[in-house]
């Protein structure tokens, strides 16, 4: 295996663009390092990113935050802007693994890990993030729900890499939040998590809903019924009951170790819900 | 003559105190040696290729690419390491465990291995070994496994143990059965009866240190052994069996160990690093991968169990039946059979029948794990000992106190007891503000309490005074948790001096007679007794010594607060001496001093628990927390409170972790699946509450101090307590443990639909 | 591939050579001779390899020796102040925080990361904090006390 720690993203490009045989962009490791251990990857090239200016770096403008591929979720958890702008994003991204882990892993990572069960993305999707993917041909940013496709399967070509997670501009009484649910109190894999994104006008209606749903299908999923479900409510008990139900529908899961049809497809309605009132709070809601 | 055992009620000075353990520097340090911290010159590195298939013939091994590779030093197969056990029917279980003959009984099953100059090549090595196996059908489920219908394992297993021995052949290897009186009679006797029936997983010990050794053997036949193991002496015992080596030849050294509740006291790849090293002519070493641990280390067993148990209205128990139906892996082992005798050992019953079922599945070899095969007895008789509580409308401690087994009782598993601590442990839990803490919505409190026998056995103890009077104690039980600390006290008691003039030393087999392993709680009970005698005997060398300094007979010189003093009004005038004036003059009284005792540690006090708990279940999710946890346990005499504590807390924790998330997951194609901390679930610090503890001390009658083992009992109450905490929150019985959320999820759901 | 690697461990410059695919943990340990981060899993899911890099607490399996060119490593070898234990270290021993010790330098590297960004933290912040570090023999329980004990000195109290 060959190891490089390019400075620019032009040279990352170039290098994975070139290789021969598997490259591998290595962020934070939390996932590459452990397939690798467990021989399921041999990769021929690991491209380390973290030496490339800019990308450990998180960005405010007018237009919202650009977070760097090697930002890692610990870093995230200590900007306070993004924390307050974005509760629900950063609190998933402090969610995945341990503080050890957390120092080290990105949320470009876990979404391009491309796990149906990855922390991050549901609330990226309800937060409605974009990634900014460099590649031979320049530059592209791409909705986050696009990126990944199947289990650990991207859109990402030969060449290319996420740069930059992009989050917009938090509107006025707007609010996200992201819950999962694993057996233990830490350390797990989600067996079902729901993250919601909701924006309210002045007398506390839902103008704009965002629903999302990790491990419930190959992919995270957004959930446009169960967005529709809460527009026009101030998240009575119908409106919660809609919601939940719309969820259960959507679900395709499977039965695993990690949890059973049955207890996917009743949490994430379970999950939803609890969300939908947090964010909801967040929101301005009362 | 016979050496006193008896406890004497003696006042204690040092015994019971809670001084700082004389491995502790090391250990905060990263100083200490753990099983895969040495290296030796020239070593190699070991791999082991394992089985993929759950059950399988191994048609042809093809070793002879990997052996080409350069940088390989040797391939070994089981011809490398040939049958010698002498028809030792559990010894060529052991073999064949360690590396498969004919058949592979389980995915992890050891094949092959190699040793290479560096791991890249070893690795390289194992995937150019090419193994053609024809695939058997496989059964890794208790029950299945019973069936009539099931692949059967070995088409040589008669059931032992069952009047008349079957003439076919079937996984159910053996058959015990304890109990007393009738149990027929006690039923009809019996205003209630419930019967009910409870399946448990399998867990497993979940040390965070995996298997390590680093094996030499020379062209003299002459071997080395480094290792983590909670006995020294039995691998080396083992090892030298299996590899047809004389005994004193291999010595074996003891690492310092990363836990092992059980799951270090059998071998799994040291003989087979050995036989590499044998063949390679250089040391190899070997450390497992958390992966092989799981999948290739023992286990315990996963058990199927009914109970049926019958009760008047005055809360008499008339009758206690269980059946019990244990696996344990490919081979026979003597799972089901404690599981009979430890059912009902709590409770005094006069018609008591317990009949175990030892069976054969396509899963790892169980090894032991911390009061092995108690805990679910226990999950299922104190499930059903709450229900009959309910049932009677009687409080579930009081029902406990009115049938716990006493003083005379005859234990369901035979002896009579002496005095026990089951009775002391409830009547502490009834009193304890716990029991009468409020309780919010959707919480529910539970009790359980548990049995383990203690063990005894071989133990020998060395004690050398330096020249400068300080005292090497020397001990060949392996420290798992603090015993060198605890035995140093018990050196520092008898001799009375201080304990930091003792150095507790765990030996290697060369340097000390044979000493069984650490487990059945015999660590600090056995090596203790050990230490009180070899100390007395050092103390009469020290006495005879005095009287040649002091010039006067030695009945005229008795030992005191460790001091050589004369006794009686003619010697007034003489100086007490000190341990070190003593030793100082050694070389001109007789040469160097020592105390050695060798003895079988008979009387190991039986020991009890009872464990109270508070959870709060999510009705949503079926999410389990933990609020508040009380272990109430009889030590006998705690000789380091802080490590009894300690031994409390961790073997709650464990249980803890076995009744609400911990557990095996196979597959249909007999793959385990969640082979790794992360999906098997061990409990986390944010999981778990302050574990409060009550230590009881009613002396061991057969130990000088009083002193009980302590370290097991603590996790054969948990998945009791916690299922009847949990059935008390959700007014469900659950009956199959781990008590998982999709499992409560389910069970809460389908109590809806009726 | 071999990589030489230059950084700094426990204060000291250190050279090491590696292979591209080795772990930080291997290089300690088989390069570099620091024994005392152990491997539990290799996969980041019990913390006994703890270390710290520039400044914040990883699982040593997950990362490269290569990454750690030019980089500070502190690990449990260099926590004491020579013979004069952290307080973290003397707390462990004197509450009897461990037992087998395995997990120990993991902890202690863990817990003095949880002080150093909050030195006041509740009983719930220290076991989120310490949640990525399994301990299988004390049920946590002391380790907690030992971590409050220690925070409460190290704040002067």
């Amino acid at each position: 295996m060959q190891y490089a720690a390019p400075d620019t993203t032009k040279a990352a490009v170039a290098l994975l663009a070139k290789a021969k045989g598997s490259a591998y962009v290595l962020a934070g490791g939390s996932d590459l390092l452990v397939r690798m251990r467990g021989g399921y990857l041999e990769p021929d090239l690991v491209v380390d990113i973290k030496r490339i200016k800019g990308m450990r770096e998180i960005k405010k403008s007018a237009s919202g935050f650009s977070i760097g591929a090697a930002v890692s979720c610990a870093e995230m958890g200590e900007n306070a802007g993004l924390r307050k702008a974005w509760p629900g994003v950063v609190e998933a991204a402090n969610l995945i693994g341990s503080k050890q882990v957390q120092s080290r892993c990105t949320i470009a990572g876990n979404l391009c890990n491309a796990s149906p069960a990855a922390d991050s993305v549901p609330a990226m999707m309800a937060a409605g993030a974009k990634a900014v993917i460099a590649g031979p041909k320049g530059r592209r940013t791409v909705p986050v729900e696009q990126i990944p496709v199947s289990p650990g399967k991207t859109i990402l070509k030969k060449g290319e890499f996420i740069e930059a997670i992009q989050l917009p501009a938090k509107q006025p009484r707007s609010g996200d939040a992201y819950l999962r649910f694993i057996p233990r109190s830490e350390m797990d894999i989600a067996v079902v998590s729901a993250g919601i994104n909701l924006t309210l006008d002045s007398k506390g209606v839902v103008t704009a809903a965002r629903v999302a749903l990790g491990a419930v299908a190959p992919t995270v999923i957004l959930v446009g019924a169960a967005a529709k479900a809460l527009i026009g409510s101030k998240l009575d008990d119908a409106a919660l009951e809609k919601l939940g139900q719309a969820c259960s529908a959507a679900c395709r899961p499977i039965d695993d170790k990690r949890g059973t049809i049955e207890f996917r497809t009743k949490v994430a309605s379970v999950l939803a819900r609890r969300a939908a009132k947090i964010a909801y709070g967040r929101a301005g809601g009362k | 003559m016979p050496l006193d055992t008896a406890f004497t009620g003696q006042k204690f000075a040092s015994v019971g105190t809670r001084p700082i353990r004389p491995d502790g520097i090391d250990k905060v340090t990263g100083r200490a040696r753990y099983g895969a911290d040495t290296t030796a010159p020239g070593q190699l590195v070991g791999l082991i290729l394992r089985s993929p298939h759950a059950h399988a013939r191994i048609k042809k091994i093809d070793i002879s690419k990997a052996e080409k590779l350069p940088g390989v030093k040797a391939v070994l197969t089981s011809a490398d390491l040939p049958d010698l056990t002498e028809g030792d029917k559990s010894m060529f279980d052991v073999l064949e465990n360690c590396m498969a003959r004919t058949t592979v009984f389980y995915e992890g099953h050891a094949v092959a291995a190699v040793a290479a100059i560096d791991a890249k090549t070893a690795k390289q090595a194992l995937k150019l070994i090419k193994v053609d196996y024809e695939i058997l059908p496989h059964v890794t489920d208790v029950d299945e496994a019973m069936s009539p219908k099931a692949p059967v394992l070995h088409p040589k297993m008669f059931t032992i143990g069952m009047e008349p021995r079957p003439k076919k052949a079937s996984n159910i290897a053996k058959r015990t059965e304890y109990g007393h009186g009738d149990v027929e009679a006690g039923f009809a006797e019996a205003d209630h009866i419930i019967k009910e029936s409870f399946k448990t997983e399998q867990t497993h010990q979940g040390y965070i240190e995996p298997h390590a050794c680093l094996a030499t053997i020379g062209p003299d036949g002459q071997g080395e052994l480094w290792v983590c193991t909670q006995g020294h002496f039995v691998y080396r015992n083992t090892c030298a069996q299996l590899l047809g080596m004389d005994v004193a030849k291999l010595k074996v050294t003891a690492s310092e160990i990363g836990g092992g509740f059980g799951g270090k006291t059998h071998v799994w790849a040291e003989p087979v690093a050995l036989a590499l090293s044998r063949k390679a002519n250089r040391p190899v070493k070997i450390v497992m991968s958390r992966e092989e641990v799981f999948r290739a280390s023992g286990p315990t067993s996963s058990t199927s169990i009914d109970v049926k148990i019958g009760v008047k209205n005055d809360g008499t128990i008339t009758a206690a039946q269980a059946e019990l139906r244990y696996q344990g892996g490919p081979y026979l082992g003597m799972w089901a059979e404690l599981g009979a005798m430890t059912s009902f050992a709590c409770y005094d019953l006069k018609n008591v029948k317990s009949v175990g079922y030892e069976v054969l599945v396509n899963r790892p070899k169980v090894a032991a794990y911390r009061a092995p095969s108690a805990p679910m007895a226990a999950f299922a008789v104190e499930s059903v000992i709450d229900d009959l509580a309910r049932k009677i409308g009687m409080d579930p401690i009081a029902f406990r106190i009115k049938n716990a087994a006493k003083q005379g009782t005859k234990s369901s598993y035979g002896p009579v007891y002496g005095p026990i601590g089951i009775g002391p442990t409830l009547e502490a839990a009834q009193n304890h503000p716990h029991m009468k803490a409020p309780l919010g919505k959707n919480q529910g409190r539970g009790m359980a309490c548990g049995f383990w026998f203690n063990f005894g056995g071989q133990t020998c103890t060395d004690i050398n005074i330096g020249i400068d009077g300080t005292v090497s104690l020397t001990v060949g039980t392996i420290d798992v948790g603090g015993s060198r600390a605890a035995l140093s006290l018990v050196a520092a008691e008898e001799l009375g001096v201080p304990y930091s003039q003792i150095k507790c030393n765990i030996a290697d087999t060369g340097s000390l007679g044979h000493n069984d392993m650490t487990d059945g709680s015999r660590g600090t009970f056995s090596s203790s007794m050990a230490t009180v005698f070899a100390a007395r005997n050092a103390i009469k060398v020290l006495r005879d010594r005095a009287a040649q300094m002091m010039e006067i007979p030695v009945d005229d010189v008795v030992w005191e607060d460790g001091h050589a003093k004369a006794k009686g009004d003619s010697h007034g005038n003489l100086a007490p001496l000190s341990l070190k004036d003593i030793a100082a003059a050694a070389g001109n009284t007789g040469g160097p001093i020592a105390g050695h005792n060798e003895i079988v540690a008979d009387g190991a006090g039986v020991s009890f628990a009872t464990h109270i708990c508070d959870v709060e279940v999510d009705p949503e999710t079926g999410s389990t927390k933990v609020l508040r946890y009380t272990v109430i346990q009889d030590a006998g005499k705690a000789v380091h409170p802080t490590y009894v504590e300690g031994q409390y807390q961790g073997g709650a924790a464990q249980g803890i972790g076995w009744a609400l998330n911990e557990e095996y997951i196979y597959g249909k194609d007999g793959r385990l699946q969640n082979a790794g901390f992360l999906d098997y679930r061990m409990p986390v610090c944010s999981d778990l509450p302050f574990i409060d503890t009550v230590i009881l001390e009613i002396p061991n009658p057969n130990h000088p101090y009083g002193v009980r083992g302590v370290g097991e009992t603590s996790i054969v109450p948990p998945l009791g307590a916690i299922g009847n905490a949990v059935s008390n929150a959700i007014g469900i019985r659950m009956n199959h443990a781990p008590m998982s959320p999709p499992r409560i999820l389910k069970a809460i759901e389908g109590a809806k639909k009726h | 591939m071999s990589i030489q690697v230059s950084t700094t461990i426990n204060g000291d410059r250190v050279d090491f050579i590696c292979e591209a695919d080795e772990s930080l943990l291997d290089a300690l340990r088989n390069r570099v001779g620091l024994t005392g981060a152990k491997e539990g899993c290799g996969t980041g899911d019990c913390g006994a390899c703890s270390v710290s890099l520039d400044g914040r607490i990883v699982c040593s399996c997950l990362v490269l020796g290569a990454e750690a060119e030019g980089r500070g490593i502190d690990t449990i070898e260099g926590m004491s102040d020579g013979a004069i234990l952290h307080p973290l270290q003397r707390k462990f021993l004197e509450h009897g925080a461990l037992q087998c010790g395995i997990c120990t330098p993991g902890f202690l590297m863990a817990a003095q990361a949880v002080l150093k960004k909050n030195p006041n933290p509740s009983e719930e912040e220290i076991r989120f904090g310490l949640a990525g570090n399994l301990c299988r023999c004390t049920g946590y329980d002391k380790i907690v006390r030992a971590v409050q004990d220690a925070a409460l000195e190290m704040r002067g109290a």
